[in-house]
């Protein structure tokens, strides 16, 4: 993939990367949304769904809580969809190599989120005497060079992503050994569980939680017995 | 003769507007320095306008300086706080006890946003949107429920946080005692309960395809896993294993 061709999907990484923190956290950066958004772009939403499904299991596990560090699935869940979009339907490998791909970017992104923070506190270093004395050009023009920055941020990791990634991620289709059916059940054994033990880390203290669960489990067995 | 500072009560609805849309860029400028509070200062600037002696006048920049300090809240509540400050603001109130009353809300409108959105609501409408595809939703069956879903809370809490800020002013506080902050997340943890244990399983079937035997294998391995991982609780980061796993299985898959 050349700059040229991942121009579409870094602007749609750059807004929903600007999503995640700065504007307006409407949560169109949940990777559900994410790739299966990418997905469309590229011409097939169903498999960037599909992939979204899987990322937004994992991403249960990294809510963002306060100032704590996480890593950013706006730009991650775009990669992901749109590696996984592209790739020949049912190639065996297309699934791992593509989320692979994604949780990498998600990482990387979230350390980009790192930078762009302090990048602005030497900014906001720099001006803190104009806003000590209530300049309103010197507040605006920190906070609108924030908000840029964040977007372009968005923009270039999802550029890099799809730049790095996509080659890899064909080669490794290409040269896969596993079959289909294991290939895709080691993605969702990885991601029921790392979603199994998120949900259980933040509502083990909800009263009767496991009677609950097991209340929608039995209902889901019969309706998967059923249909 | 000056004007009077009109009452945050009669601001009129362009500033409002103005507020509730900068609220939701209130975190374009997160540092490690202030947090949030420029932020808070940016959502504020329209209505600090109305000051005496207008933009730039010596309180509007005075109270914009106050506001721009630091601060630090749950995002989606930020409005509580910067309604019940531009009420303060705008009455006159002591500097002093604005900048004593900004330290005393951050904590409490961080702890009580963090429990009803980021650990009750956006885990339950992922859920919601996860059942929704395991029921065989199409792409944007799925991606609207969940974008209406959420945002349907999302919109209103904000919209609810500068109403209620803006009317109430430094007696903001009992607010945070309403019903909905305080049990809310008692009771959509047990509704996600509920539907974690629907959607789960219908979304990893639809995941995996046809096949009783394998899907029921999955199921079976992914509870044993989700019990081992929920006993390492906080000393496991779940997605840093699955990125492990994932890397090692792939090499795998490559090199044999």
């Amino acid at each position: 993939m050349n700059l040229l061709e991942a121009l579409p999907i870094a602007m749609l990484g750059a807004l929903l990367g600007l999503d995640v923190v700065s504007f307006p956290q409407a949560m169109v950066s949940r990777p559900i949304v994410a790739a299966t958004l990418a997905g469309a772009f590229i011409g097939h939403p169903p498999a960037g769904l599909l992939i979204g499904v899987v990322l937004e299991l994992i991403a249960l596990d990294t809510l963002p809580f306060g100032a704590s560090r996480y890593p950013e699935w706006g730009s991650a869940g775009v990669v992901g969809g749109a590696l996984f979009a592209a790739q020949p339907p049912g190639a065996p490998g297309a699934l791992p190599a593509s989320l692979l791909a994604a949780l990498l970017t998600a990482s990387i992104s979230g350390w980009s989120m790192v930078v762009l923070r302090r990048t602005i506190a030497t900014r906001l270093e720099r001006t803190r005497d104009s806003i000590e004395m209530g300049s309103r050009d010197a507040l605006m023009g920190l906070h609108l060079s924030g908000m840029t920055l964040d977007l372009l941020r968005g923009a270039l990791v999802t550029t890099l992503g799809m730049i790095v990634f996509s080659s890899l991620v064909r080669a490794i289709v290409a040269v896969w050994g596993s079959d289909s059916a294991p290939s895709r059940a080691v993605v969702v054994v990885v991601a029921a569980i790392v979603a199994g033990g998120a949900l259980w880390k933040v509502f083990h203290s909800v009263r009767h939680v496991l009677w609950f669960f097991l209340g929608g489990l039995v209902v889901s067995m019969v309706l998967m017995a059923t249909t | 003769m000056t004007n009077p500072t009109p009452s945050a009560f009669s601001l009129p609805l362009r500033i409002k507007l103005a507020m509730y849309m900068r609220l939701l860029a209130v975190q374009g400028s997160w540092n490690y320095e202030t947090l949030m509070g420029t932020g808070i200062g940016f959502a504020m600037e329209p209505a600090l306008r109305c000051l005496p002696g207008g933009l730039n006048g010596p309180a509007y920049r005075a109270a914009l300086a106050r506001e721009s300090r630091y601060f630090n809240a749950h995002p989606y509540l930020a409005g509580v706080a910067v309604g019940a400050l531009t009420r303060a603001e705008l009455d006159g109130v002591d500097p002093v006890r604005i900048e004593r009353f900004r330290t005393a809300l951050a904590g409490p409108l961080g702890s009580v946003g963090d429990r009803l959105v980021w650990a009750s609501w956006l885990p339950f409408c992922s859920l919601i949107a996860l059942c929704v595809y395991g029921a065989g939703g199409s792409p944007l069956e799925v991606v609207g429920t969940f974008l209406l879903l959420y945002n349907l809370g999302h919109f209103s809490l904000r919209a609810w946080g500068l109403q209620v800020g803006l009317s109430r002013g430094l007696n903001v506080a009992s607010a945070l005692g309403n019903p909905i902050l305080r049990r809310g997340p008692q009771y959509i943890g047990s509704a996600a309960a509920l539907v974690s244990g629907l959607a789960l399983p219908l979304a990893l079937q639809r995941v995996v395809g046809p096949g009783r035997v394998l899907a029921g294998g999955i199921i079976v391995a992914a509870l044993i896993g989700i019990l081992l991982l929920a006993r390492l609780r906080e000393r496991a980061e779940g997605w840093r294993i699955a990125l492990g796993v994932l890397a090692i299985f792939v090499l795998y898959s490559v090199l044999t």
